[in-house]
């Protein structure tokens, strides 16, 4: 018996098994604490579609073999300019976002990985300032960049606000596309379909001939490149893929939360997104599509369940945020000391 | 005959060519020119400017120095000094707990960060010894780690499962200690700056006195140097005598303009000052010693080092405990001249402040020397101060300025650390 179990703890992972015993023990916890159950539910769903494709931006990163991607602070901030232009432009609409930030994205996305092909071995750490810099960077043009739509600068003074909403052009589009409710469990209809179309997409892409060609180049590159394949450009093609999916990621993020946030709010959102698929049981080479679904939902429906149960338990102070601080690092180290030891 | 040509070779390319030492250099002359472009820029008087970065560089000075070391042993820039730092800060919440004040309250401080740190040190090297060659992220990664369970304690755990009499550290609801604890009601703050303070330019007159006797000292007794280093050694002392000059001109005459006559005026904390020198020396010295060839050899390759008999691990978890041990002492050091513990925060951006500071010196990840240190602190702080107003000046907004401090943070580090990888990758397709 312990070693068919050991055999399953091997196969799973033990953090995964952790997580996912919390996850079912607060989920019990809330039960007994009286806590509206169906709301819970109703914002593990949301939540789950709102960080579902910033998350799954990390598959190609990995299968390609550049690593989780730590910049995907420059996918969002494709993503966060295509939203802008959109209003600037008084398009209003959540697919003319998209239309113009995916070839921001691929741009940026394609010199990156230019960059990502010189320095082999190291990316995730340059990667992590790659993206710091560029959210810095970002800072100073969302002051300076000439936008001029009521809705996105300040009355007084210069610059863009530090959130704008999307009250009057594509907030909760997504959500509210065919949503209904079961009970009082709302489903976000168009939310999810959006979500599991981009699983879709991008696993009919890793069946395609490249996709295939990408992976091999991801998990081989010696044997990769003995067998023809340009190692280096498929790298590049999963940097691409990756930083598109993070501009896409930020778009249904942000139409889920009703407001884009400029300045340094996308500083760290690399680190959630990382930490998600990996406790999906992706590790720093590996990866599947179903990792990034079951690691968004356990990862996010840990952190929604775990703020309202541990206020009801212990009354003061953001025991949540806290607890979200010390899973998500966690886990990336855990990944990490299965990469190292060259 | 072969010997001769090998020396001839030698001497060439010791020749200093003025393009090879611009494009060596090229971060710290872009770097000075930025500074003195924007202390230009922001119309600070000079008086202000200098008196702000001698605080500022006795303040940073000894955390940046605390990244030698696990440089010199191959692993990188210590982003986990951070967690030196919260040692430092675990100790003086429980000295202020106790209310042991002034200067033995810091003393006391120091004894308790030190097991602390060793403790947290060993930690962190256990686990960088598990991740070889991806030191640095793991470090940074483990500071954030670090920083939840710092958290859990300080906020969760005080007064719940650590027994604690309510006092006006904690919050008010009994658990949990303040955002900011005032370290001046509890006589810590300027313990050590405050004991004695001398004119800065004393400290220059002394400290240039110093190299040009240590030089000529050099010249003297050391026969074989190459004729590069003699030249080296030339323009140092030259260097220092200008400095010398300089120094007794403003400490003893009035010919300087006012505004430079008034730098007169400027003190620096003698104690501090003295500790920062002491832990240069240290640097040094260290190389001196067995335990320093261990450093850099297991530093310059870790399987030869290992052929060599050397416990590679044992000799880089040192390294790790070293530097966190200095850096909870940097931290206490740097909040004593705060005079406020921000309890959440005041350890948070210590790494990346230090790091850049030592980068924007011209260090690299494999190579940093003391000099870069000082001369890096000093640069990184100049910009930090006066790009807020230089932001001001010239984009009449002085958020921009506070960004593009950020900017230069992340990005000196990115620029370097991916540098730093270009040249490994080139080196291992070799």
């Amino acid at each position: 018996m312990p070693e068919v179990i050991k055999d399953y703890t091997r196969k799973i992972g033990l953090p995964r098994i952790i997580i996912a015993a919390t996850f079912v023990f607060l989920f019990i916890l809330a039960f007994f604490v009286n806590l509206p159950v169906a709301m819970l539910v109703s914002n593990i769903i949301r939540r789950f579609g709102m960080y579902g494709v910033l998350v799954l931006a990390m598959v190609p990163a990995i299968q390609s073999g550049i690593g989780p991607n730590f910049a995907l602070p420059l996918g969002i901030v494709a993503g966060i300019l295509g939203a802008l232009i959109s209003i600037e432009l008084a398009l209003n609409s959540f697919w003319w976002a998209l239309i113009i930030a995916i070839p921001i994205a691929t741009v940026v996305g394609y010199f990156y990985g230019k960059l990502l092909n010189r320095i082999k071995g190291s990316e995730m750490l340059v990667a992590t300032y790659t993206g710091f810099s560029v959210v810095s960077f970002m800072s100073i043009m969302w002051i300076l960049l000439p936008f001029s739509s009521k809705e996105m600068v300040w009355p007084i003074g210069r610059g863009l606000r530090v959130t704008v909403s999307l009250e009057s052009s594509f907030g909760n589009v997504l959500n509210d596309f065919l949503g209904f409710n079961i009970g009082e469990v709302y489903i976000p209809t168009g939310l999810l379909l959006f979500f599991f179309g981009m699983c879709f997409l991008v696993w009919v892409f890793s069946k395609s001939k490249s996709g295939v060609a990408m992976k091999a180049s991801g998990d081989n590159p010696k044997f990769a490149t003995a067998s023809g394949i340009e190692v280096n450009s498929y790298r590049i093609l999963g940097t691409i893929l990756s930083t598109v999916l993070g501009a896409v990621g930020i778009l249904v993020y942000a139409q889920s939360y009703n407001f884009v946030q400029l300045y340094t709010a996308p500083l760290m959102m690399a680190f959630p997104a990382v930490a998600a698929i990996l406790i999906g049981g992706a590790s720093a080479n590996k990866v599947k599509i179903s990792h990034a679904i079951i690691g968004v939902f356990l990862f996010q429906g840990l952190l929604t369940i775990a703020l309202p149960v541990a206020s009801q338990v212990f009354a003061y102070g953001n025991i949540a945020g806290v607890l979200r601080m010390i899973v998500q690092n966690g886990i990336i180290l855990y990944a990490l000391t299965k990469v190292g030891g060259e | 005959m072969e010997l001769k040509e090998q020396e001839k070779k030698i001497v060439i390319e010791e020749k200093v060519d003025p393009k090879k030492f611009l494009i060596k250099h090229s971060v710290t002359i872009l770097f000075v020119i930025i500074s003195i472009a924007a202390v230009y820029i922001s119309e600070l008087p000079v008086f202000f400017v200098v008196n702000s970065i001698i605080t500022r560089v006795t303040r940073n000075a000894f955390l940046v120095l605390a990244l030698l070391i696990p440089v010199m042993s191959g692993m990188g820039l210590n982003f986990s000094i951070t967690i030196g730092a919260m040692a430092g800060q675990f100790a003086i919440i429980i000295v202020t707990y106790f209310g042991i004040t002034g200067l033995w309250g810091f003393v006391l401080c120091a004894l308790i960060a030190l097991p602390l740190a060793i403790i947290f040190g060993f930690f962190v090297g256990a686990l960088l010894n598990q991740t070889k060659g991806q030191e640095m992220i793991t470090g940074m990664i483990s500071s954030f780690f670090a920083n939840g369970i710092y958290q859990l304690i300080l906020l969760f755990m005080v007064g719940t499962l650590i027994p604690m009499k309510m006092n006006d550290m904690m919050l008010s609801s009994g658990v949990g200690i303040r955002n900011t604890v005032d370290m001046k009601k509890a006589g810590l703050s300027y313990a050590v700056d405050s004991i004695h303070e001398i004119p800065l330019f004393t400290l220059v007159l002394v400290v240039s006195v110093g190299f040009i006797l240590f030089n000529i000292f050099k010249l003297k007794t050391a026969k074989h140097d190459s004729s590069l280093k003699v030249k080296k050694r030339y323009v140092n002392i030259a260097f220092n005598s200008l400095v010398f000059i300089f120094g007794l001109l403003i400490s003893f005459t009035e010919m300087l303009p006012r505004n430079i006559q008034m730098l007169e005026k400027i003190t620096v904390p003698t104690v501090t000052s003295l500790l920062i020198i002491a832990l240069c020396f240290f640097n040094v010295l260290i190389t001196k010693t067995k335990l320093g060839q261990d450093f850099r050899t297991v530093g310059q390759n870790r399987h030869i080092a290992e052929i060599a008999g050397i416990h590679v691990n044992k000799v880089r978890m040192l390294a790790i405990i070293i530097s966190t041990v200095l850096a909870s002492w940097g931290q206490l050091l740097f909040l004593q001249n705060m005079g406020v513990l921000n309890t959440y925060g005041s350890h948070v951006q210590i790494a990346l402040f230090s790091i850049a500071a030592l980068l924007i010196g011209g260090a690299s990840a494999s190579k940093a020397t003391i000099s870069q240190a000082l001369l890096g602190v000093v640069l990184f702080h100049t910009l930090f101060l006066v790009s807020p107003m230089a932001g001001k000046n010239l984009f009449d907004d002085p958020m921009i300025g506070e960004f593009f401090r950020a900017f230069i943070a992340y990005g000196v580090i990115g620029v370097s650390l991916g540098l730093h990888a270009w040249r490994k990758t080139i080196k291992g397709q070799v």
